[in-house]
């Protein structure tokens, strides 16, 4: 089996699997206990938390510990919302291809009376700093953009638009669960005010993130009860997953180049070959783009049928596709950036990690090539395509 | 549990009847590229009776799948046999589907359906329009 789903997510690294191995073996203390079986675990518990923070950039009191990426979205966009509406501020800027954690919130504080400005994010799938610059207004107060897409894989000029928002007064929040582990990721260097990670996006557990707020920022709480996390998130902490997280983001943090390195001319390799597939197109700009992620789409097939047929041949993969995501309509990233319905549904998404052997790209490529091949000799679509009834997308 | 039973896997992966008749007597076209699924069937019909049959798909495994299960299911039969597929006997007949893929057996029998009207219609068959109703529209698409 080839794994290319690494996007959905990963295979847990050793260290992570060790480090919460030993922890539920030996310190299963509740870290809010008095007696010293229960400061030990507290003493695990702050230890992972500067090791987070020092792999971040910020200090170990700016880390509030959540269930992962999807709480960590609410609680930043809920907590930026309600000290804007105290002022009298409320006006969102976001993205039109943000994950849904943030875009259903959004949808949420719409209905509540905010105004929520979705910026463009063009064809090749990056939102520019000055479409930020320009759609800020008096009464905004939160910009809320992912640092790199999920589905198409692109990176966000994060560095650029933290800039523009401290000098305009605003607060910045990114949703960075695809980019932590994976790029270069520095709160202080890159002027983020509040980020969101999850770990199992980067070869630790699942069910564990942070949330990354800047010293000063009033967090609300989402779930209410003991006083952990500062009072900001309840609920006694998941001691296990969080020293996996500590481990498996120490680990990719400090292999950023190597793993760059080894990935980036594999995943250039990948797209190469299948851009040689007949009208087909990359997803999103060939150069600002995350190290191992990689979708197209291609005419005349729809996603779910490759996706069964590649898997039958050995790989995991995902699609964009109304069929695979449970919707009757395709990715709103896809349509986000310009693909036609028809387009969208026949994508494709391979995200690979550093294990990956150029012989397996070959053969991903290969697979690709052959099922896509079949599907349309098969497909009264791309009859009609060929036959001219029906106009191409793409170039040949 | 996977999200297809056995046999919908089985004629995803080995469809019957996939291709096309040159000089088909009936085809039918339904669905279209922007809900993500096109259902097109050819009929060869002699004597009232469905001699052969082809389809091809755009489409997910259970619009494959379902396409395949109809054209097996209505090959040989007389046209008055055929008349009386639903998509409920396609969905059982392929050990079920799963709720949001029911439309694709909806599709089929469409397909069917169409392809048959599109017979009447060519050799001037008088016929019954009331058994041949109007397809679902793709307001089900969600499409803006």
């Amino acid at each position: 089996m080839i794994y290319a789903d690494n996007a959905a997510t990963t295979k847990m690294c050793p260290a992570a699997i060790q480090a919460m191995a030993a922890c539920m073996e030996e310190n299963y203390g509740n870290p809010s206990s008095l007696y010293a079986f229960g400061q030990q675990a507290r003493e695990a518990l702050e230890d992972a938390r500067e090791r987070i923070a020092a792999c971040l950039g910020c200090t170990p009191r700016e880390i509030t510990f959540t269930s992962g990426g999807s709480e960590a979205d609410n609680q930043a966009i809920f907590s930026a919302a309600k000290l804007g509406a105290r002022k009298g501020k409320k006006h969102i800027i976001s993205t039109a291809f943000e994950h849904h954690a943030v875009l259903h919130t959004l949808d949420t504080l719409k209905q509540q009376g905010f105004d929520i400005t979705l910026l463009d994010v063009h064809e090749n799938g990056v939102v520019t700093a000055q479409q930020v610059q320009d759609a800020i207004r008096e009464d905004t107060c939160l910009v809320t953009v992912m640092f790199a897409n999920n589905e198409i894989g692109t990176i966000q000029p994060i560095a650029e638009i933290g800039k523009i928002c401290r000098e305009r007064g605003v607060l910045f929040h990114t949703d960075a669960v695809q980019a932590v582990g994976h790029i270069p990721v520095n709160v202080a260097q890159q002027n983020i005010d509040m980020l969101s990670l999850s770990a199992h996006k980067f070869h630790g557990p699942k069910g564990i993130g942070v949330l990354y707020a800047k010293r000063g920022i009033l967090l609300d709480s989402l779930i209410h009860g003991g006083a952990q996390e500062r009072g900001k998130r309840a609920g006694t902490e998941n001691l296990p997953a969080i020293v996996g997280m500590a481990a498996a983001l120490e680990q990719a943090v400090a292999s950023l180049d190597a793993y760059a390195a080894k990935l980036i001319p594999l995943r250039d390799r990948l797209i190469a070959g299948l851009d040689k597939i007949p009208y087909s197109e990359l997803n999103g700009d060939r150069v600002q783009r995350l190290p191992g992620t990689v979708n197209f789409c291609f005419e005349g097939i729809e996603g779910e049928a490759l996706l069964l047929l590649l898997d039958d041949k050995g790989v995991c993969a995902s699609s964009g596709s109304a069929c695979t995501s449970g919707s009757l309509d395709p990715s709103h990233v896809l349509l986000a950036i310009g693909r036609p319905h028809e387009v969208a549904h026949g994508s494709l998404r391979l995200s690979l990690d550093d294990t990956i052997t150029q012989d397996q790209v070959d053969y991903i490529i290969q697979a690709v090539t052959e099922v896509v091949g079949y599907l349309r000799s098969i497909s009264p679509f791309w009859r009609d395509l060929v036959n001219g009834k029906r106009p191409h997308v793409f170039a040949e | 549990m996977a999200l297809y039973s056995e046999k919908v896997m089985d004629h995803f992966r080995n469809p019957r009847n996939v291709g096309v008749i040159e000089n088909a007597d009936g085809v039918g076209e339904v669905g279209n590229p922007v809900c993500g699924d096109i259902m097109k069937i050819y009929l060869k019909i002699d004597n009232d009776v469905i001699t052969d049959v082809k389809f091809e798909t755009f489409g997910c495994g259970s619009a494959i799948a379902s396409s395949s299960m109809a054209t097996e299911m209505i090959k040989g039969k007389p046209i008055a046999q055929a008349l009386q597929i639903t998509n409920k006997a396609v969905t059982e007949a392929l050990d079920g589907l799963p709720a949001h893929k029911l439309h694709c057996s909806v599709l089929a029998e469409e397909a069917i359906k169409k392809a048959l009207k599109d017979y009447y219609d060519r050799h001037g068959i008088q016929y019954d329009p009331s058994l041949f109703p109007q397809e679902e529209d793709c307001a089900h698409c969600h499409v803006e």
